[in-house]
């Protein structure tokens, strides 16, 4: 019994890592083609039908690339940068559960590599993480603008990290758990946590964007000022490995928001349809992937709408009235659980 | 001062309302601007499938007409080439000899007759100046090349064929307005 669990974790986490990857390629496709259609051009076209290998051949060139490490740059912490990013952003889908739990012969099998009991904090930690490989990339490259860059990208993070914590302390005294499968079957049917907490969500969202590190709040990378920010002096694979933990962040936050505001892979009506066991849990996989491409769209929709904040709109934003907003809204939600749940 | 353009707007400080301050409303209402733009036609013409439309007046690649018989027309006055403003046109002319009566229509011809591509600016002044419609400008497009040799044009590339069936059809550039400007008594040379 053991060994099956274990062969099937082993398993299912190669499954979860591929499909992570396969995404974050698409979507660098996703992202041209949706820059293209709201500037009333085409995209990627050429490579394939509808343009569909042009990540492949992204790749290729990516490879393909001389790769140049600068003289003066701490090598072992130039090559430590892009690695920590690439694989903290991969790690986070661990603990998203992209299912129910599938009954084949008599055995159960989740849904989930792990189902940590405090799911969210494991989140945060991932992402937190997340920053050092900017923040050491930057330092490593012994540049200025690299250097900048990455002193923007720390601040970002602490910045808007602290309301994000907020929004989710309470979101957290709605559903009682941290675990983020609990979570999820709380929301079941319709009951999903947005309609609890309409304002944590929009602080989450504004947040998650900034955490991503994308535009409107992708000041770290700041084409027009910083040239390419903490990648400056990055090449080859390794800038491939910064620009692609992007994308996989990209994936991972529209998947941990969905999960905690928009009911993970409930659907609604589900138990209506009569359908066997097996075949709710993967229509709702499916579900619960469409919301992480909607809100992938969502992400890039607001790349390609709103033009980059300034630094101090950025810090005034963040401080003055996200967190007060947050603040606020925790007050909210207790006092009002204080008063119905409690007495 | 007086203004330039009547677009000017005239910016004020004065302090936002809540929902300007909150700037959400603004986002969405630019989110619904790119939403439009996501689903509107493209302006695109993806190139080597699809052309676009040539004006029917298009000034593209030279021609040098025959006559109805198959005779060159030209007869090397060299008008074209004073009327060129890039120089681009060169010609040696010849004598025609005896039993070449079929070849070239006047007793002088052109023996040869080169355009540069590189240095034509397309403007149609040749086509204007050519006293027996000799040289007309078509819709047809000068091909893209690596070197600069290819783009000198020679009587080979810019005589029409002998063939009926494969002469260069100039007859959309004789719009109403050209041919009324042709009935001109000054212009009756033109015939």
């Amino acid at each position: 019994m053991d060994w099956t669990l274990y062969i099937y974790k082993t398993i299912f986490l190669v499954i979860i890592f591929l499909i992570t990857l396969v995404v974050a390629m698409y979507s660098t496709y996703g992202e041209r083609k949706v820059a293209a259609f709201m500037q009333d051009r085409r995209g990627p076209n050429r490579a394939g039908p509808f343009g569909l290998l042009q990540p492949l051949a992204d790749g290729v060139k990516m490879f393909m690339k001389e790769e140049i490490i600068p003289l003066t740059a701490n090598r072992m912490l130039f090559i430590l940068g892009p690695s920590i990013a690439m694989v903290t952003a991969m790690l986070t889908g661990v603990i998203i559960p992209w299912g129910g739990t599938l009954n084949i012969g008599g055995l159960d099998f989740s849904m989930q590599v792990a189902d940590l009991n405090i799911g969210i904090l494991y989140v945060f930690a991932m992402v937190s993480i997340g920053v050092y490989g900017i923040m050491i990339g930057g330092w490593a490259s012994n540049n200025k603008y690299a250097l900048l860059g990455a002193i923007r990208a720390g601040s970002q993070m602490i910045s808007y990290e602290i309301a994000m914590g907020m929004s989710i302390i309470a979101l957290i005294l709605t559903t009682g758990s941290l675990s983020l499968h609990d979570i999820v079957e709380q929301q079941h049917g319709i009951n999903w946590n947005i309609f609890h907490q309409p304002l944590g969500f929009l602080i989450y969202l504004i947040c998650s964007i900034a955490e991503t590190n994308r535009a409107p709040f992708d000041l770290p990378e700041c084409e027009t000022e910083l040239i390419g920010g903490y990648h400056t002096e990055y090449s080859s694979m390794k800038l491939g490995f910064y620009l692609f933990a992007e994308y996989i962040n990209m994936f991972v936050s529209s998947a941990v928001i969905a999960t905690l505001y928009f009911g993970g892979y409930n659907m609604p009506f589900i138990d209506q349809l009569g359908l066997s066991a097996n075949v709710v849990t993967l229509l709702g996989s499916l579900f619960f992937f469409l919301k992480i491409f909607f809100f992938i769209f969502l992400f890039m929709w607001i790349r390609w709408t709103l033009p980059r904040f300034r630094y101090d709109q950025l810090m005034n934003l963040g401080w003055k009235k996200l967190m007060p907003l947050a603040i606020f809204n925790i007050m909210a939600t207790a006092t009002y659980y204080y008063f119905t749940v409690l007495k | 001062m007086q203004a330039l353009t009547n677009r000017s707007k005239v910016v004020s400080n004065k302090k936002m309302n809540f929902w300007e301050w909150i700037y959400l409303p603004a986002i969405v209402k630019g989110m619904s601007i790119t939403l439009k733009h996501f689903f509107r036609k493209k302006a695109t013409i993806s190139y080597p499938e699809q052309q676009r439309e040539f004006s029917q007046v298009y000034r593209g690649r030279h021609v040098l007409k025959r006559d109805d018989e198959g005779r060159e027309r030209c007869t090397a006055c060299g008008l074209c080439a004073v009327a060129c403003p890039a120089e681009a046109i060169t010609m040696i002319a010849a004598e025609r000899k005896p039993g070449e009566e079929n070849l070239y229509r006047e007793e002088k011809y052109a023996e040869e007759y080169e355009i540069n591509m590189l240095r034509c600016i397309f403007c149609g002044d040749c086509e204007e100046a050519c006293p027996k419609e000799a040289i007309f400008l078509t819709d047809r497009i000068v091909e893209s090349d690596y070197e600069r040799q290819p783009f000198v044009y020679g009587k080979d590339l810019l005589v029409e064929p002998l063939d009926p069936a494969k002469r260069i059809d100039i007859s959309k550039r004789q719009t109403e307005s050209v041919l009324k400007f042709k009935q001109n008594k000054r212009f009756a040379h033109n015939k």
